[in-house]
């Protein structure tokens, strides 16, 4: 029997930091077989972007392997001269990374960087190796390859910049493919054309894939076998359906369970209490021990060592040993969706009116304006008091920038924002800081949200200040308490800094400093994106309580749809700069009717029973905003796009139940 | 005596009032404390900066300033007659050097002159010799066959003395850091040569160490002569060199001092305002930059020597006059070189701008300027401390080049840049003169290359890309 493609024994790489050496990698075993995928799974920080650079023996400085094998088609790659490691990455393996736009030199063109590898790995030079370039190109979808080769990667989008990137990796012939979250950088409809690329380059080529994701979806839809990575080892490995069927360690129901669905609508999500442990020291029992519900004395002495589960299903895990108490299975998903209490829709707080928000392009000595971006162009909303109407799109889409003009933190072109009834685009300085105390914002990075210099007191009581709330200084102290406690902080915390904290915490931090000044509308921008799914359901689980308890409105603003299935009462889909379809959350996202809003929701990967359900592909990608397609923004992506499309702009069609849609197709 | 409080003396001060405030105010703040603590523990860093002490405090003691009151021939009832020269207490603890003037030049540690004089006997004839010195070796009685023992044993002395206060300065430093910890002598002595301490003793230490076995026999042996030699006019090159000290420290740093309000204040408007304001004040410093530095500045000096030829009543001494142009040097070097640091500003103020919390601040209507206070300039405070100190050095060496092409400093004023102008001249004659431009030479390059290192510590600790980058790789396994 021929030896597997990868072996991986016992493999341990250490990073030398300033609190001693961090045990990153920490015996991983794993084994991959050639045109298999195996997928690695895990929340920031569990070390599986190591594993990957350590196979790759692309260590950042202060690492290095401390011990293991990897075997690639069973020549041991530990002993081997970099000399002969540069012959093998490549060559015999070859890596994606997650950040397209930075994994090419934007110095050189897309057929230079090309024909690199190919003189490097398979020795072709010239006319032959623009030729192999071309091929390459055209079997990873690129249209007019000839032509594109002498791209430079500005000229490029970013599903087309990754496509690049497979490209080249595909160059040297490789076995072993190892993608390093190689959508997470892209939108869900992109994502859909690069995982189906993937899987069929796989196909095509028998390789075997190592794919690092920390996304569910994607290992459902890609996956042969998953393994879950917590803490710097192996924590589960099983064959897909084994695993979607029945996770069995205690942290891979967690991650099930955090994930925000729309069965799970009005109830909590289930979180993580904690996080994870710093891997400098040993470890002295489980891992998972200190942050999972059913650990007993045992998990805490003892290192619990591999239990097969049959099916070639093993854990690592007390649970399912000797004396262990395994609790029952049960598939992830339970339950029939619940409404929760919605509260019935009042009169809208904040009713926006055709907003149009338009950047002047500049050019030329005199600095005349000569186009205009049309960010948003022409969106109307309307928020009731208590509800959450969630505001969907791609990147690009012109949905960040609604947000920001209602708040005018960018002004208007035209169209209308009236908080109360009042016109927020015509009010003086003293009436815009009425506006602002009811109307605030979550901004997206918790990391750059908090200004680094200031602590978290200063930080929260910054607004109070500037508007005038809760009068004296001591009120106000005693306020910025309350608050740190609202949104699960110790009051004490008030005099550190912002670097002390979490992801999760700097945004807990962020939405006490909205909520300091008692406001009725908060803009929440894409408030968990930045942030691992056992904290985001912490976050979710937050601010739906306090739209419970304060009667809050959110405008939110996203692009997972799992998140508006959970959160939103409604839902308006944006694509360039307008709004296509809006209504209802649950009927839209259970029977959407614009063609882009039922491509959106198809494109998500789905963890469901089901390998490989169709996916609605978009071709290419979302058009410029400067110069919009005639008709229809979206018929040359549509595909049941006619005649009539290229030319109108469809009109408003509304179709009951509040459901408003812009299509001919309903016309 | 009546003290005299020159221009320069009063900002100096106040610059120092200024720094020491930033040193409290950093003490309670924990980020910038944690800063100044790794700049603490860095050993070249700790190094510089216990040089940069030795210069500061040569240059502090010569801004305190006063006129001596003159001997007065009539009784107690007249008034108190004081002379016009200005002194300072430098000059007071230098008096030997200062006052032990030679006729011409002598070369280091001499007791002869340097050139040859016609010397007449007592039986009228006439003959060409090195004539004795009038201070330098005049205890020898017999300088050839004495003049190297009584150097040897001078050096011995100082070193000897040298050696002592050095053993007292560490023993003290080792009780104070022992009753701190709270462990005994030995173990901090082992952990101070150890490196063990979170600040660089060592280096501190060893520094002074190198600097007392120098100082020492200078000390012993500037008693009796010309250590560094004396000048065309007979002055001792050593004081001219300490004297230079403050004139470049001067220059170092209120120069900076003129220049911050200019390039902090437009550096952050431009980017944090944009549009018109951002043009304007873009033309406003390409401009500038477009027109030759030193043309600039020669133009400007010239302007203002004029100025203050013809306003000779305003100043009550030759010091006076010289401090003003000194100071009118300062503003003009600083007026014509706030551009680099104003464009750094600018586009760090471009970046910041689009961050979400001053997004934040401007969603709960913050006024603009408390914005630019509170949310920008402490997050470009990094980009000035460092420039400053790297501006230091360069402005330093600046002094020196336009002392030397004559638009600089007033020629009466002490200055690195003066001394190398003299040399010029001693560099063409036969045999050479060239202890002045050595002179000038070390103490220069110590004091800049004391300054660049400090600098690279500052901009180690401060710059948070770099910070992150010296932790992650200084401590622990390599692979």
């Amino acid at each position: 029997m021929s030896p597997p493609l990868l072996e991986v024994r016992d493999l341990r790489a250490w990073i030398a930091s300033g609190q001693g050496a961090v045990r990153a990698v920490d015996g991983v075993c794993l084994t991959l077989n050639r045109g298999e995928t195996f997928a690695l799974v895990g929340e920031s920080g569990c070390g599986k972007s190591m594993t990957a650079l350590t196979l790759m023996r692309l260590l950042p400085e202060g690492g290095r392997i401390v011990a293991g094998e990897v075997m690639l088609e069973g020549r041991a790659l530990r002993p081997l001269s970099e000399a002969q490691m540069r012959e093998v990455r490549g060559g015999a393996m070859a890596m994606i990374f997650q950040e397209p736009a930075s994994s090419l030199n934007p110095v050189l063109n897309v057929g230079t960087q090309l024909a690199e590898v190919l003189q490097r790995h398979v020795g072709l030079r010239g006319g032959p190796a623009r030729r192999r370039a071309a091929e390459l190109l055209a079997a990873v979808g690129i249209p007019d390859a000839e032509r594109r080769l002498d791209d430079y990667p500005f000229q490029l989008s970013g599903g087309m910049k990754q496509r690049v990137m497979i490209a080249m990796a595909l160059a040297g012939e490789p076995r072993l493919l190892i993608a390093d979250e190689p959508t997470t950088a892209l939108d869900v409809t992109i994502q859909a054309q690069v995982l189906e690329l993937l899987a069929r380059l796989q196909r095509e080529r028998s390789m075997g894939m190592l794919l690092i994701t920390h996304d569910l979806g994607i290992v459902s839809q890609m996956a042969d076998r998953v393994a879950v990575m917590y803490a710097g080892e192996i924590v589960e490995e099983a064959p897909r359906d084994a695993f979607f069927a029945a996770p069995r360690h205690p942290y891979s129901r967690k991650l099930f369970a955090a994930l925000p669905t729309a069965r799970r609508r009005g109830a909590s999500l289930e979180t993580l209490a904690g996080s994870v442990p710093a891997l400098t020291g040993e470890f002295v029992g489980c891992r998972f021990a200190g942050r999972c519900p059913d650990a007993w004395e045992r998990c805490r002495i003892e290192a619990p060592g591999w239990t097969d589960m049959g099916g070639g299903q093993r854990v690592r895990c007390h649970l399912y040993g000797a004396d262990g108490h395994a609790p029952q299975v049960r598939r992830a998903e339970q339950g029939e969706p619940t409404e929760g209490s919605v509260p019935a829709e009042g009169d809208a707080v904040l009713r926006v009116r055709d907003l149009r928000v338009h950047f002047p392009v500049r050019k030329g000595v005199l600095r005349r304006v000569v186009a205009q971006v049309r960010a948003v162009d022409g969106v109307s909303l309307d928020l009731a008091a208590g509800r959450t109407l969630a505001l969907v799109g791609e990147s690009g889409c012109g949905k960040t920038t609604v947000g920001k003009a209602v708040l005018r933190l960018i002004r208007a072109s035209g169209g209308s924002v009236s908080f109360d009834g009042r016109d927020v685009g015509s009010l003086d300085r003293a009436g815009m800081q009425a506006v602002r105390r009811q109307l605030q914002m979550v901004f997206q990075d918790p990391f750059g949200s908090l200004n680094p210099r200031m602590r978290v007191g200063e930080i929260i009581r910054e607004g109070m200040t500037a508007l005038g709330v809760a009068g004296t200084e001591n009120n106000r102290a005693e306020r910025v308490a309350q608050l740190l406690e609202s949104v699960g902080l110790a009051a004490g915390m008030r005099g550190r800094y912002p670097h002390e904290f979490s992801g999760g915490q700097r945004q807990r931090i962020a939405i006490a400093r909205a909520l300091a000044v008692s406001p009725r509308v908060v803009v929440c921008d894409e408030p968990t994106s930045a942030l691992d799914v056992s904290v985001q359901a912490q976050i979710l689980n937050l601010l739906r309580a306090l739209q419970e308890n304060l009667g809050l409105a959110y405008l939110f603003i996203t692009h997972n749809l799992a998140v508006v299935d959970y959160m939103a009462h409604e839902v308006a889909v944006m694509y360039l700069g307008r709004i296509v379809e809006r209504g209802p959350a649950v009927d839209i996202l259970r029977a959407p009717q614009h063609p882009y809003t039922e491509a959106l929701l198809k494109a998500v990967p789905q963890i469901d029973a089901e390998r490989r359900r169709p996916v609605i592909m978009l071709k290419g990608d979302m058009p410029s905003a400067v110069a919009p397609p005639a008709g229809c923004h979206f018929h040359p992506r549509c595909p049941s796009a006619f005649d009539h499309c290229r030319s109108v702009y469809p009109q408003e069609t509304v179709l009951g139940d509040g459901r408003v849609v812009r299509c001919h197709l309903h016309s | 005596m009546t003290p005299v409080v020159l221009w320069t003396d009063a900002l100096i001060f106040a610059l120092l009032a200024v720094a020491s405030a930033f040193g409290w105010y950093s003490r309670h703040n924990p980020l910038l404390r944690s800063a100044w603590q790794k700049v603490g523990g860095s050993r070249a860093g700790m190094a510089a900066l216990t040089l940069l002490a030795v210069f500061a405090v040569v240059g502090l003691l010569d801004s305190l300033h006063y006129r001596p009151r003159l001997e007065s021939a009539g009784g107690d009832g007249e008034r108190a007659v004081y002379s016009g020269e200005v002194l300072s207490a430098l000059d007071a603890l230098a008096t030997g050097l200062r006052s032990r003037g030679e006729k011409t030049y002598s070369a280091p540690l001499a007791t002869h002159l340097f050139a040859r004089e016609t010397v007449e006997r007592a039986d009228g004839t006439q003959f060409r010799a090195h004539p004795r010195l009038r201070h330098g070796g005049v205890h020898l009685d017999d300088p050839p066959a004495q003049h190297a023992a009584d150097l040897a044993r001078r050096f011995a002395a100082g070193a000897l003395s040298g050696a002592a206060i050095w053993m007292v300065l560490a023993g003290v430093v080792a009780l104070r850091l022992a009753r701190r910890e709270s462990v005994g002598l030995g173990v901090t002595w082992r952990r101070i040569w150890r490196g063990d301490t979170a600040v660089a003793w060592n280096a501190v230490l060893a520094t002074f160490a190198a600097l007392l076995l120098v100082a020492g026999p200078v000390i012993f042996l500037a008693d009796a002569y010309h250590v560094l030699g004396t000048d065309k006019v007979g002055q001792d090159v050593l004081y001219l060199a300490l004297k230079s000290v403050r004139t470049a420290l001067v220059i170092g740093t209120l120069t900076t001092l003129v220049m911050l309000p200019f390039a902090v204040a437009l550096g952050i408007m431009a980017g944090y305002f944009g549009g018109r304001v951002d043009d304007v004040i873009q033309y406003l410093y390409t401009t500038i930059n477009s027109i030759p530095g030193v043309l600039l500045i020669a133009a400007a000096v010239l302007m203002m020597q004029v100025f203050i030829d013809t306003h000779a009543q305003w100043f009550a001494t030759a010091a006076e006059r010289a401090d003003a142009r000194l100071l009118a040097l300062c503003f003009i070097l600083g007026l014509t070189s706030w551009t680099g640091l104003c464009r750094l500003l600018r586009g760090e103020a471009l970046k910041l701008r689009e961050l979400d919390y001053v997004q934040a601040a401007q969603a709960f209507g913050v006024s603009q300027w408390r914005i630019m206070a509170r949310h920008l300039l402490p997050n470009l405070m990094h980009i000035v401390l460092i420039a400053v100190v790297m501006d230091f050095s360069a402005l330093v060496l600046a002094e020196a080049v336009l002392s030397y092409v004559g638009i600089g400093v007033d020629p009466n004023t002490f200055s690195f840049g003066t001394m190398i102008n003299a040399a010029r001249l001693e560099l063409a004659r036969e045999p050479v003169v060239w202890w002045s431009l050595v002179a000038a030479f070390v103490f220069m390059f110590v004091l800049v290359l004391a300054a660049n290192l400090f600098a690279d510590a500052v901009r180690d600790a401060f710059d948070p890309r770099i910070a992150a980058r010296v932790t992650g790789a200084d401590s622990g396994v390599k692979g």
